[in-house]
């Protein structure tokens, strides 16, 4: 996989379409690295570790042995059984084998399943570094009902991925825009910060980066075991989102910016899933190629308890519900 | 009565460089700290500033209206005045262009705003519409000046430096030249109003077409933009025209202030009723959101900032005084002076409750921490920033009335 850095000094793929692009002799190269992850076992484990494996790369040169790393994790052959994690990862990696404009990254959310454990959240802040004040994923609570009957309902709400994005068409500069696959990305070099997005978006999805942290107030090294001085290497931990490195430095991008839910696009190109859905305990979050017929999202948007968000806004969410 | 004038004008210049350098503080702050002090954020991302830079821009729109009675309609009553509304124009643009300057989230990217144009935005159009009106205002200025910077530049002193370099080395001051001015003057001014129409109801749309916030979301709302501009800005000519009119004591003075008093009933009363319609219909329940946005602007926390503020010191006491004392210079100079400085309460009425809402209702308790809130309160910095804005605009219009031949009065004849 060839990377090449840019004035800015990112780090990225040469095209979104990587993939295709590479030559069967660097396929050839990254059967070593394939043999030794198939030896892991669980592949679901696997997929966990493949991108600490791959981070190395993003500093590696060209022809490193960090480039023989497999193109995507290897998965077991199917069985009855299976994690629906492993079926989502085999969608994700067929759907990465065809062009970009055939993909529709989607994800539907099963109501009735998810138990408002707020993993997602966490797990998405921990994946994109989020810092504080910036959230992608919170998850809504809802009370219904009067006593003695009442129940709750767990909504979480990621970026809807509009296929009609309001937020799009608000901005000013171009700095953010749908992607082939869908997806609607924002380009933090390019965002002047001025917030407009933020205010068209019916579903709250999009955030403003004010340059807190977590560690803002807290008591010093001595007095706390936990000292800011300490925590600081997670909060100034860079970013790979859209593939990028960002490292968080004061009045750099992605501070001043406007960010969100970008269904872990960096994870989704390496073959990996979103990482809510991979910590969802409830397996209540399903990703996939809703182009593909073979795929579970495909198959549960089907469905006739399937709705979205809002849907009097015109907006065409690709974030789907079962209730 | 040069004393008293003196004293005040003393104090006004006291205020502005205090407020400046106090604000000074708040400028500091935001440019090492970023936005970390500011109490906007994620889901309420426009406060204080956003509402500054409406407030401040439709004072500009408004004055330039002002100044296009006189250049384009010929309104002799306002000759006088041609000048200074377009100084007021100048000095509010420039403290409403500041504002929002610091309210982007990265200050060193604006160009991309000319340069990167997404014209499928309103924004990207407002930016295009307020560089051509800035540029126009500042030809208009000069040329509506000549004649009397040819004149000023005999003096000696500071002014009379500036002046003659103001004219870049060509001093003709001939009866062809002063009337290829008022020619150019009126094309400009003409061009002017429908761009300042353009731009101010582009900042109203700015607004209207965001369909996630029903609150904003109105085809009123560019209008209410547009008369609350002039309202506002004729608010603030007229008190400013009370107090530095060149030919203040005489009698003509007198009758056009007492003119622009009646100008100001009318725009007030049209304006209150725009708001009234706009208020009542939203209340009536069709859309949630628009009446729960409304009854927080009626009842909610900041129930003051609509009545006391708006309502009472911003309608009711200068509709009063306008009625009833009509025809008293210093009476229509407070009305004119509590419409314009309550305005600022009408923008904010625009800017907050529209954000206050969550659009989904659950965000208000899924995640609570700084920025994911929807309660609002600006933080002392934006305070601080919002008086330094102001008082820049303040100290251009003083600087600008003190060094340019703004209030002189000879070459007024000749372009009206
Ligand atoms: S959910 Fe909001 S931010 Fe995401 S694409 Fe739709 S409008 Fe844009
Ligand atoms: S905040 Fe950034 S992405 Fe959003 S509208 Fe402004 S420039 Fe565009």
């Amino acid at each position: 996989m060839v990377y090449h850095e840019d004035e800015n000094g990112y780090v990225s793929p040469e095209s979104d379409e990587m993939e295709e692009t590479r030559t069967e002799v660097e396929q050839a190269a990254t059967f070593d690295r394939a043999k030794f992850l198939k030896k892991l076992g669980s592949t679901v484990f696997a997929s966990l570790l493949v991108p600490a494996v791959f981070k190395d790369q993003f500093s590696a040169k060209a022809n490193d042995p960090a480039d023989t790393a497999p193109e995507f994790p290897i998965l077991p052959e199917p069985t009855e059984d299976e994690d629906i994690l492993v079926r989502m990862m085999r969608d994700v990696q067929r759907a990465m084998k065809k062009p970009v404009d055939q993909r529709r990254w989607s994800m539907v959310i099963d109501l009735r399943k998810c138990v408002g454990c707020h993993s997602c959240t966490i797990s998405c802040a921990a994946e994109n570094k989020l810092p504080d004040g910036v959230i992608y994923r919170p998850v809504m609570e809802e009370e219904i009902g009067t006593y003695p009957h009442v129940s709750k309902r767990f909504i979480p709400r990621p970026c809807m991925q509009c296929d009609e994005p309001p937020c799009v068409d608000a901005c000013p500069v171009n700095a953010t825009w749908m992607r082939k696959d869908g997806i609607v990305e924002i380009d933090y070099k390019q965002c002047i910060g001025c917030r407009y997005c933020i205010t068209a978006c019916p579903y709250g999805s999009r955030v403003f980066d004010s340059g807190f942290s977590y560690m803002d107030g807290l008591p010093s090294k001595g007095e706390a075991y936990l000292s800011p001085e300490g925590a600081i290497v997670y909060e100034k931990a860079p970013a790979y989102e859209y593939g990028k490195k960002m490292p968080r430095e004061d009045h750099q991008s992605p501070i001043g910016n406007v960010r969100k839910c970008h269904f872990c696009l960096h994870r989704i190109e390496k073959g990996l899933l979103p990482q809510c859905t991979v910590s969802c305990i409830g397996r209540a979050t399903y990703f996939g190629d809703a182009n593909d017929p073979e795929s579970l999202v495909s198959e549960l948007i089907g469905k006739p308890n399937i709705m979205v968000l809002k849907e009097e806004m015109g907006t065409k969410p690709k974030v789907y519900y079962l209730v | 009565m040069a004393q008293v004038r003196n004293k005040r004008e003393g104090l006004f210049w006291f205020l502005a460089i205090a407020c400046f350098a106090i604000g000074l503080i708040g400028i500091y702050d935001r440019l090492v700290h970023g936005h970390v002090n500011a109490n906007y954020g994620s889901y309420i991302p426009w406060g204080l500033w956003v509402a500054a830079y409406i407030y401040m821009i439709g004072l500009s729109a408004g004055a330039f209206v002002m100044s296009s009675l006189v250049y384009v309609f010929k309104v002799k009553a306002f000759k006088k005045i041609g000048k200074l509304s377009l100084l007021v124009a100048l000095a509010t643009l420039v403290g409403a262009l500041v504002t929002i300057w610091m309210d982007l989230g990265h200050m060193g990217r604006a160009w991309r705003l000319m340069l990167k144009t997404n014209f499928m935005s309103v924004m990207g159009w407002m930016v295009w519409l307020y560089s051509a009106y800035f540029i126009l205002l500042i030809i208009e200025l000069w040329l509506a000046m000549r004649s009397d910077l040819v004149r000023c530049s005999q003096e000696s002193g500071l002014r009379g430096k500036i002046c003659s370099f103001l004219l870049f080395g060509n001093k003709d001051d001939s009866p062809e030249r002063q009337a290829k001015s008022a020619r150019l003057l009126t094309i400009l001014g003409t061009i002017g109003i429908p761009l300042a129409i353009a731009f101010h109801g582009s900042v109203g749309a700015i607004f209207g077409v965001v369909g996630a916030r029903p609150y904003w979301h109105s085809g009123l709302t560019p209008i209410i933009f547009l008369i609350g501009a002039f309202l506002s800005g004729g608010a603030l000519l007229t008190f400013i025209a009370a107090n530095w009119a060149p030919n203040k004591g005489t009698d003509e003075h007198r009758s056009m202030i007492v003119l622009l008093g009646k100008l100001l009933l009318a725009m007030l009363a049209f304006d209150t009723l725009l708001e009234y319609a706009e208020i009542t219909v939203g209340l009536w329940q069709s859309v949630p959101e628009e009446a729960d946005a409304l009854k927080m602007v009626l009842f909610g926390d900041f129930w003051w900032v609509f009545w006391i503020v708006h309502v009472g010191l911003g309608i009711v006491v200068p509709a009063l005084l306008l009625i009833f004392k009509g025809k008293s210079v210093r009476a229509v100079a407070v009305a004119g002076a509590l419409i314009a400085v309550t305005f600022l309460a009408v923008r904010l009425n625009i800017v907050l409750p529209g954000l206050s809402v969550p659009e989904m209702e659950g965000l208000l308790h899924a995640y609570s921490t700084r920025g994911l809130t929807f309660d609002y309160f600006p933080s002392v910095s934006e305070w601080l920033v919002f008086i330094w804005s102001i008082s820049l605009a303040g100290l251009i219009f003083l600087l600008g009335k003190t060094y340019l031949p703004i209030l002189d009065d000879k070459g007024n004849e000749s372009l009206s």
